[in-house]
């Protein structure tokens, strides 16, 4: 990290943090929800596998 | 956007890292379990869960639709969706211990992983223990519910525990772990099934124990990456953890 961008990090209001932090949460709960959940066929059976080694539930 | 843009790069790191460890796992573990299952699933075209259609009906395996032919490429897409989950898991590892004040260090990291295990591999899979195909389940939706409910409730009930000084939170953190066991998970009308229980009995061994390793090298992973990119994600390091 350069000296520039910790000036920028601390700059950060504690709002636009939160902010933040929740939409890479948001981006992390998508992505698990549509290769572990998702109805669809081809996604189903792609991650078949994965889906029962993860217990999701499947099927 | 400096924060997301950190918080996404340390997540694909320990997710890249932790799904080709688990891909590993799975590889000798538990998908040769999967296959052997599949075996029960009868003579017909492979691969159309024939046995699991009948008991949960509304979601059809239709033999046009595509799936990745066995071996490699079976393998592969396993392997891929281990690294994307990894990195979805990882993100969402990243986002509460941020808010909880940041992982100091791997120690913290293991923690933090074992809480990720609690809540996404074990809590749920007391209710819904691991599945192998060939055997009789609940309608999709209404377990996806209860494993959604189930996970968020662990999780909410974890961090009330570890964050809040007063009591009446930490009881009320109890009160959110025990509660979707005492609401109890869909069960399917029969639980009769060509499968083996020994079968089904080491599968729910490796299922698990394979899931924790996953979020012991997630959880590890993602507090080393985050000394690489701390000053991107957080002002100070966390104080405490309980």
């Amino acid at each position: 990290m350069t000296s520039a961008s910790t000036t920028h990090g601390v700059a950060v209001s504690a709002q636009s943090r939160m902010l933040q932090l929740a939409l890479a949460g948001l981006l992390g709960l998508f992505i698990i929800g549509f290769v572990g959940f998702s109805h669809m066929e081809v996604v189903h059976n792609a991650g078949h596998d994965y889906r029962h080694s993860m217990a999701f539930p499947c099927h | 956007m400096n924060i997301f843009r950190n918080a996404v790069f340390a997540a694909a790191l320990a997710g890249i890292l932790a799904g080709f460890v688990m891909t590993a796992l799975q590889a000798t573990f538990t998908v040769p379990l999967i296959l052997q299952a599949e075996t029960f699933e009868g003579a017909a075209a492979s691969h159309d869960h024939a046995a699991a259609e009948q008991v949960a009906p509304g979601h059809s395996h239709g033999e046009e639709a595509w799936a990745p032919a066995d071996g490699f490429e079976r393998l592969a897409f396993t392997a891929l969706a281990n690294v994307v989950t990894g990195i979805g898991f990882a993100l969402l590892l990243i986002m509460a211990s941020e808010l909880a004040g940041g992982i100091a260090g791997w120690r913290q990291g293991l923690i933090w992983g074992l809480a990720g295990f609690a809540a996404f591999t074990l809590a749920p899979g007391l209710g819904l223990p691991p599945e192998l195909p060939a055997m009789p389940a609940a309608d999709l939706l209404a377990r996806q519910v209860w494993w959604v409910g189930t996970v968020g409730a662990t999780a909410a009930g974890l961090a009330l525990i570890a964050f809040r000084s007063q009591a009446v939170w930490a009881l009320l953190g109890v009160v959110l772990l025990v509660a979707p066991h005492i609401v109890g998970a869909p069960q399917p009308v029969s639980h009769e099934t060509p499968v083996p229980a020994e079968l089904h009995h080491r599968f729910v061994v490796a299922v698990t124990v394979t899931n924790l390793v996953f979020w012991l090298v997630l959880g590890a992973a993602a507090a080393l990456a985050r000394t690489r990119f701390a000053t991107g994600l957080s002002a100070k390091p966390q104080r405490r953890l309980a």
